[in-house]
């Protein structure tokens, strides 16, 4: 439960100043952390253990499904120190299956909902689907919110339904996306993200992972900051889920060093930081086996999802 | 208790859970020599006492080199050898040819990047990713900048029939060692001129490489002179009959007697001296970017810059949290080995000054300053000083008037930008200064204000060739870098 003492919900027409510059100077500098030896074995497993194994295509068969679905639960059976991915993120109707095979895995089932990827269903199906995807047994709801209503300055009803699709959650944990490649300058993608929060968001996510550019490092360094200001306000822990376009380890532990020297270490588990990627997964795998055996093997030896 | 003051209670946590591993640059990539001598008339020369004197890596106090201690008689053979190059070579080039060698130098450095960086954070002890990053990649674009002015001197002045002085004597602080260099030997040869430098004692050995190279470029022999030694040959050099034009950077106490100096012999001079930059934070600014700021502005290169923010002026509305930030920002700074590519912070550049920023802190303490410091681990060799904050200090304190030099931050609040401009102008020095504010018509009238050289928006301790630097009242006289960079070494008649 959140701490809603001392929780006043900002002036949403008031804009948080960000420097274009500035926000992207210093995300760049986490590219130069050098990361190496025991503390990348390490930050690599935290790494996989973070990520939510996504598939959202037209194509998606419950075979597709299954496939990755296995993935999550033995993603290098060879080795069984290697840990099991946060969760599967699929479409609504593919839920029940993912949940029947996840089952007791510990594995967390996300569904994409709320007319995913545009939002611009009626409000009223956009709930009927939240709904339907935990009756179906998602624990997690990957909603969008209405950008069309964000850039035309309807705050109040972007705050509203983000409250709406909260409460149609019920016990699931709510994720937000923002769309990021949609809000055009930081200070809108900071704006968005405490509207979120304020909202009850339990993650803020960057990207539906359909629109480019998805997840960069400088907007989820604007979004990690909006996540450390309501902690330092609350007390309250959001979580940070990048989406889009990380594929590899090396971005992977980049956004790692952005997470720790921005929110500290209490920000490095997969209950508060998560990666929404699909082929992530497999070059982690790689460089976890290259780092524990110093040989660095063809992809041809990593079964895909 | 407010909102505000309630906010800045919650804290982080930076723990161990995930520390870095050591990922050192290999200091094995760069051959020292035991022992340098003098480079004078393209060649490396004894110098007359044979005597030489230690250079340390400031980090871990180990020995480094052996470098040559010049007197009157080298530093006289070293004037004689740029008069006879420039009166036989250098000034009857074509100007096209002399931009030539210019980009030959610049080429160079590019190609042994790598070298130079090592060497630089090993002699000064500053970290590899500063030198990596931002020393050497300024060095060589100041070496392109120039050689690109050389054949185009009657463009940058039309009408004025610019010609070169003749023997430049340049005296280099142990900050920037190769940087400095650069700043000087660049715009000197580009408009004619022979050089005579001194690097400071503690930081000769990239400048000694850079003559190397100079002399590998084929750079016709005495065009460059190296000479090392004790402050007496940079005074020498500040008296020396031959010499046209001196240029200086380092101490505001050592400036004064060149300008003395210059003004007794009637050499023309150009001087860099110190400063006590204000950076002020309005509080409509980009408060994490100000953090950043404000970081880069006082712990880039352990403080040792003369155009360093050491005064933060921060708008009472805004101070708690600014302050709150910035002590988190500061908690995620590793200090520690300078060739470390993660080391944020290196080490102090000597025994000498890490004895005078303790002075400062010590006196602070006494007389009841407030102090903060990071938690960070210090080697045990070496010298060093975790980043620090002096809070709630006014312009009464000698910690706010005179300039440290080094990782130390004052901080101050004010109310209105007036007071901003007057706290920011109360001081003798006059060479930078940085404003945060999302507000672009605050930062014209507040810029205007300020009576500095540099005024930096929304960012801090920017550099580029083009751009030209220098102080105001004690902060120097004339400028370096740009179009403005070349007028000090050249003669211009009507």
């Amino acid at each position: 439960m959140q701490n809603t003492k001392n929780m006043r919900i900002p002036d949403f027409k008031l804009t948080v100043p960000v420097d274009q510059i500035g926000v992207e100077e210093r995300a760049a500098r986490f590219r130069t952390r050098s990361i190496k030896k025991e503390s990348k074995l390490f930050a690599l497993k935290l790494a996989l253990q973070m990520v939510d194994l996504t598939t959202l295509e037209g194509m998606d068969s419950p075979g597709k499904v299954r496939q990755l679905c296995n993935k999550a639960m033995y993603p290098y059976e060879a080795d069984p120190e290697i840990p099991k991915v946060a969760a599967v993120c699929v479409y609504p109707n593919r839920v029940r299956l993912a949940a029947e095979i996840l089952k007791g895995s510990g594995i967390h089932v996300a569904s994409v909902a709320t007319s995913f990827p545009s939002g611009m269903g009626t409000l009223e199906s956009r709930i009927e689907e939240v709904k339907y995807a935990v009756d179906e047994g998602a624990d997690e709801i990957d909603m969008v919110i209405s950008r069309w209503a964000f850039l035309k300055g309807e705050y109040n009803y972007v705050f509203d339904e983000v409250a709406t699709f909260k409460e149609a959650c019920g016990p699931a944990h709510l994720k937000v996306i923002l769309e990021t490649g949609e809000l055009e300058t930081y200070e809108n993608v900071r704006k968005a993200s405490d509207i979120a929060i304020y909202a009850g968001a339990d993650f803020i996510k960057t990207s539906t992972g359909k629109i480019s550019p998805a997840a960069t490092m400088p907007v989820t360094l604007v979004m990690l900051y909006a996540i450390r200001d309501y902690y330092l306000k609350t007390g309250n822990k959001i979580g940070m889920k990048p989406a889009g376009g990380i594929r590899d380890a090396k971005t992977a532990l980049h956004y790692l060093a952005m997470v720790k020297e921005t929110l500290g270490a209490d920000w490095l588990t997969p209950d508060l930081f998560r990666f929404g990627a699909s082929s992530l997964a497999n070059d982690l795998l790689m460089q976890i086996i290259k780092q524990k055996t110093g040989q660095y093997q063809s992809p041809d030896y990593f079964s895909i999802g | 208790m407010s909102e505000k003051e309630l906010t800045t209670r919650q804290n982080l946590r930076f723990d161990e859970l995930w520390a870095y591993d050591p990922a050192p640059e290999s200091p094995d990539y760069v051959k020292i020599e035991e022992q340098y001598n003098l480079f004078i008339d393209g060649k490396f020369q004894e110098p007359a006492s044979g005597r030489y004197f230690e250079t340390i890596n400031p980090a871990n106090e180990t020995l480094l080199s052996r470098v040559a201690r010049a007197e009157k008689s080298d530093l006289d053979k070293a004037v004689a050898a740029a008069r006879k190059a420039y009166e036989g070579v250098w000034s009857k080039m074509h100007a096209k040819e002399r931009g030539k060698y210019i980009y030959r130098i610049a080429r160079l450095l590019q190609e042994r990047a790598r070298e130079f960086a090592i060497l630089e954070s090993m002699d000064t002890g500053k970290p590899i990713r500063e030198s990596r990053d931002v020393d050497i990649p300024i060095v060589i674009a100041h070496f392109f900048y120039y050689a690109g002015w050389a054949d185009k001197l009657k463009y940058a002045f039309p009408g004025v029939d610019p010609r070169p002085l003749g023997v430049a004597g340049q005296i280099i602080p142990w900050n920037f060692p190769l940087l400095m260099a650069a700043w000087k030997i660049a715009p000197a040869l580009a408009t004619g001129n022979t050089v005579v430098i001194k690097p400071a004692s503690s930081t000769p050995l990239t400048l000694l490489r850079l003559g190397e190279l100079i002399r590998d470029a084929g750079v016709p022999a005495g065009v460059v002179n190296i000479v090392t030694g004790p402050g007496e040959i940079g005074s020498a050099i500040a008296n020396h009959p031959d010499i046209d034009k001196i240029a200086f950077t380092g101490s505001t106490e050592i400036g004064r007697t060149i300008q003395e100096a210059s003004l007794r012999t009637g050499k023309k001079y150009t001087l860099e001296l110190g400063g006590k930059a204000a950076n002020i934070v309005f509080d409509d600014a980009p408060v994490e970017e100000a953090v950043e700021g404000i970081v880069n502005g006082i712990f880039f290169n352990q403080g040792h810059v003369c155009c360093a923010g050491s005064r933060l002026l921060v708008q009472e509305g805004v101070a708690d949290e600014l302050v709150h930030k910035l002590k988190m920002r500061m908690e995620t700074l590793i200090v520690g080995d300078p060739l470390d590519k993660n080391t944020d912070i290196g080490a102090i550049n000597s025994k000498g000054q890490l004895d005078s920023i303790l002075g400062y802190l010590t006196d602070g303490v006494e007389s009841g300053l407030q102090i903060y410091q990071t938690k960070c681990q210090l080697p045990e060799k070496g010298f060093w000083c975790p980043p620090t904050l002096v809070e709630n200090v006014s312009q009464a304190h000698r910690i706010v008037q005179e300039e440290v030099f080094g990782p130390v931050l004052t901080i101050q609040t004010f109310r209105t930008p007036e007071e901003a401009v007057s706290l920011a102008n109360n001081t003798p020095y006059g060479l930078s200064g940085g404003i945060w504010t999302d507000k672009g018509s605050k930062i014209f009238k507040v810029g205007k204000g300020i009576r500095a050289g540099v005024i930096w928006a929304n960012t801090f301790n920017k550099f580029d060739p083009t751009s030209p630097f220098g102080g105001y009242k004690e902060s120097g006289m004339g400028r370096e870098g740009g179009i403005h960079g070349l007028l000090p070494y050249l003669e211009i008649s009507q």
